[in-house]
């Protein structure tokens, strides 16, 4: 599949805003940090602009985004539409934990906080997990056909934002930096481990779809295409046709590893073991930066690996 | 609603394809653009048409395949036109966010809005077949319309209410029916012929079909190495008629 930028920075940035909402939640949910206003204009904010910059993103990318709006119509049959409906109802219980946050001693916002960060949590995982359905549900596309997808969204969100949230709580040194420098150590492991998985389930992946099957010659003997229907790459083939060479992806894997997942591992579990605060914020700082660069990686790979189906129209023998 | 018909279609409308007829001409491919340029789903916009790269919407492509016996050695080329199959669980449909993506109760066609289509090319990401085309130009998917603007249109004759590529097939190798009707001829040939599905593993369950190649005469033989040839530098006349004996050596 043909990697678009604007969907690889749609699906990093807003599963990062997403994920970090989630901590900020749970954060408000066990009393972890203080409720100060400029720390939830900058936490806040910052989950905002990642999630509505992702969101804008996606919406730019369409042949008519003034009708983006029309694309929350069908929540009842497309998960694009389940995604699109939950974004928008998200921003409900999410604003209202920012408010919160900012004005805890308004009495109407303290009593609805609890059930505002719940609403939080389960509405940011629900548009991840809505997101991840989306290319999860495609049989066109086998090597996305699987819960692995899933678990890979859910488990990188969370990942992402838990290395902002223990930037963001160590830059005001806060004590719960520790415990949220852990749980991003914890979560980037977890994130190796299901990047891992899918990988080799790729691998070893059982064939879904043939030139055979998909001409209905398979009687015949073994098919292959000896003309194409055009002389020049048409929609199908810049949209599905996009194909990489093994030995880059093997590069580009170790990149996404190394970058994404083994750098944040040494720089999180040195954060943990000093003292010195600033240095901290230099190590988590670099986390998230060589971190990110990781992810986008990852996502750029998750987008040029997967093969579609109707390739086998054009030229591919098994899929 | 982009859900599919609550109540499934009961006619189901389709073409089915012969390949052991398609020649590969393109004329139904072209006869396609020329109709659908003017028809539903118009215009079927080209991209630098007449530079170095021109591509654009066209409805209906022709592949060309070879299958090779693995046992036998035996090659088989095979043209073979593609456009929608109006499939009765179109994934297209189902995944389309806007509701521009339906499957109609009446005769099971599968057709886009444009009004309302918002251009997120999913549903060219679910057809397994390449059906959807987008229109850069216009920013929303369009696909074959089976001609719905031809096969119920009261101004045209009685013999031209049927899609412009079965109307122009010079071989013959397309027909178009009902194929839900079990005594409708398209269902008597597929019934015949042996009609299938294409990637019957996508769960899509097509209504168009494909009826496969005939087996020829040397497909049945036993021995299946190549027919006989004729060596041309013969030099004996063993074996000719007394004339030819005669002439012969009369020029020898
Ligand atoms: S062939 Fe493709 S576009 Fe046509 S109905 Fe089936 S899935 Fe949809
Ligand atoms: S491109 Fe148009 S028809 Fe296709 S899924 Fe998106 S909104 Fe629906
Ligand atoms: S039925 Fe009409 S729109 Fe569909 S391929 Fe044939 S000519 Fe084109």
């Amino acid at each position: 599949m043909h990697p678009a930028k604007s969907v690889i920075f749609f699906t990093t940035a807003s599963g990062a805003g997403y994920g970090l909402i989630v901590w900020l939640a749970m954060a408000a949910l066990l009393n972890l940090l203080p409720l100060e206003a400029f720390f939830a204009c900058v936490a806040f904010g910052l989950a905002f602009v990642l999630i509505i910059g992702g969101l804008l993103a996606s919406t730019f990318h369409l042949g008519h985004p003034e009708r983006a709006w029309r694309a929350m119509s069908q929540w009842r049959s497309s998960w694009l539409s389940r995604e699109g409906l939950a974004a928008v109802l998200s921003f409900a219980p999410m604003g209202l934990l920012a408010l919160y946050w900012l004005w805890p001693e308004q009495a109407l916002l303290g009593q609805i906080s609890g059930a505002m960060a719940w609403g939080s949590i389960i509405m940011a995982l629900l548009t991840v997990f809505f997101t991840a359905m989306i290319y999860a549900s495609l049989k066109t596309i086998p090597a996305w056909h699987s819960k692995m997808t899933v678990v890979g969204y859910l488990v990188l969100a969370l990942m992402s934002g838990a290395m902002l949230m223990a930037l963001l709580t160590m830059l005001w040194g806060y004590d719960g930096a520790g415990l949220f420098s852990i749980i991003a150590l914890v979560f980037v492991l977890l994130g190796l481990g299901v990047k891992l998985l899918y990988w080799a389930r790729l691998a070893g992946k059982k064939i879904t779809s043939t030139a055979g099957s998909a001409t209905g010659l398979a009687d015949f003997g073994a098919v292959t295409l000896v003309e194409s229907p055009h002389s020049t790459d048409n929609y199908l083939l810049e949209e599905m046709g996009f194909k990489i060479a093994r030995k880059h992806a093997a590069k580009l894997r170790k990149i996404a590893v190394l970058f994404g997942f083994l750098t944040p591992i040494l720089l999180l579990g040195l954060a943990i073991m000093l003292e010195n605060s600033s240095l901290q914020i230099v190590l988590l700082f670099a986390g998230v930066m060589l971190g990110g660069i990781g992810l986008v990686v990852e996502r750029w790979l998750f987008f040029a690996e997967a093969k579609h189906v109707v390739t086998l129209y054009y030229g591919e023998h098994a899929i | 609603m982009t859900s599919l018909p609550k109540n499934k279609p009961k006619k189901k409308l389709g073409l089915v394809i012969d390949l052991d007829i398609c020649v590969g001409c393109h004329a139904c491919a072209v006869n396609c653009k020329e109709w659908n340029a003017g028809g539903h789903s118009a215009p079927l916009t080209d991209i630098d048409p007449y530079g170095a790269k021109p591509k654009g919407v066209w409805f209906n492509r022709i592949h060309t395949f070879e299958a090779v016996h693995e046992e036998t050695g035996r090659s088989r080329t095979v043209h073979f036109p593609k456009s929608c199959l109006h499939c009765d669980d179109a994934p297209c449909v189902t995944v389309c966010p806007t509701g521009a993506s339906y499957k109609r109760e009446e005769d099971g066609i599968v057709l886009v809005n444009a009004d309302t289509c918002i251009g997120c090319k999913l549903c060219s990401w679910a057809c397994p077949y390449g059906a959807r085309e987008y229109d850069e130009d216009e920013g929303v998917m369009k696909k074959c319309t089976l001609c719905v603007d031809r096969i119920y249109n009261e101004n045209l004759p009685e013999s031209s209410r049927a899609p412009a590529c079965v109307t122009t097939c010079p071989a013959g190798a397309r027909h178009f029916g009902d194929l839900g009707d079990p005594s409708s001829t398209v269902s008597k040939i597929v019934a015949k012929r042996g009609g299938v599905d294409l990637m019957p593993e996508q769960g899509t369950r097509p209504v168009n079909k494909y009826l496969p190649p005939r087996l020829k005469n040397i497909d049945k033989q036993k021995d299946q190495s190549a027919p006989r040839m004729l060596t041309h530098q013969d030099d004996s006349s063993d074996g000719a008629g007394l004339l030819a004996r005669w002439v012969d050596k009369l020029l020898s």
